[in-house]
């Protein structure tokens, strides 16, 4: 399976198959076509990369069930002062006000639910859409 | 991405993580460190100096792992992180359940 990524100059589309070998590939393809200047080169080798990275397997494991007929939608919007990812499954979507905080003591040591506490760390906004299948992050320029 | 194994003269096993460590790839590091395990290693090293980003699902196999050794008597220590990677250990608290050290060199004196 190959990516194709669609770049105008202030956006970026791309269809990821629902596969959580694909992450990684499609990180690296989205990271690598971000222009240089809005954010620096540390924040998107770690944020953005780590941020992606995270949003895609949880709409690849939760949203899509890693069903390969089905696939998760990145829309990347490229402004002066911010790069804008959005994330979208055709899932169910999920109540982000449930998930525990995975840094109490009796959670630490539990192998999951750490990826939204993560994200919230690594970018400047994150919103969720009404039904819960699409997440955007949000980072600032800087 | 790739994993590298190797095995100190004194019996610890040193695992090189080049690139990232995420949920793609995960299953992957978990199963050559369970092998080794499974082989009679119980002292291992995650070196992480060749290492850009690491998921949660990363994350939540080196805890795995680190209880999977415990249980059979061994430990697991990590060494290499960059300041990001020390940052993302810290926010999530992993730094209480893990040996860091600064190098791979200063986690095998360690043992």
């Amino acid at each position: 399976m190959s990516l194709h990524l669609d770049v105008t100059p202030d956006s970026m589309r791309l269809d990821v198959p629902s596969d959580l070998g694909m992450v990684g590939d499609a990180v690296e393809l989205v990271a690598s076509h971000v222009p240089p200047g809005t954010l620096s080169p540390r924040r998107i080798s770690f944020n953005l990369r780590t941020a992606l990275a995270e949003a895609l397997g949880n709409a690849i494991r939760y949203g899509t069930g890693e069903d390969p007929e089905r696939v998760v939608q990145v829309h990347v919007e490229l402004a002066r002062d911010f790069v804008r990812i959005t994330v979208v499954d055709d899932g169910h979507g999920f109540d982000t006000s449930r998930v525990p905080d995975p840094t109490l003591p009796h959670h630490v040591d539990r192998e999951y639910g750490r990826g939204l506490f993560v994200i919230r760390h690594l970018v400047d906004d994150v919103a969720f859409n009404e039904k819960g299948n699409g997440i955007c992050l949000t980072l600032r320029a800087g | 991405m790739r994993f590298t194994l190797k095995k100190d003269k004194s019996g610890v096993v040193i695992v090189g993580v080049e690139g990232q460590l995420i949920v793609g790839n995960r299953q992957e590091l978990k199963q050559k460190v369970l092998d080794a395990l499974e082989e009679g290693s119980r002292k291992f090293i995650i070196d992480f100096s060749k290492t850009g980003y690491i998921d949660s699902s990363g994350l939540g196999v080196l805890v795995s792992l680190s209880k999977k050794i415990r249980e059979q008597g061994g430990e697991l220590r990590l060494a290499g992180l960059n300041a990001d990677l020390q940052t993302l250990f810290e926010l999530t608290k992993l730094d209480t359940l893990f040996a860091i050290t600064r190098t791979a060199e200063e986690a095998l004196a360690a043992f």
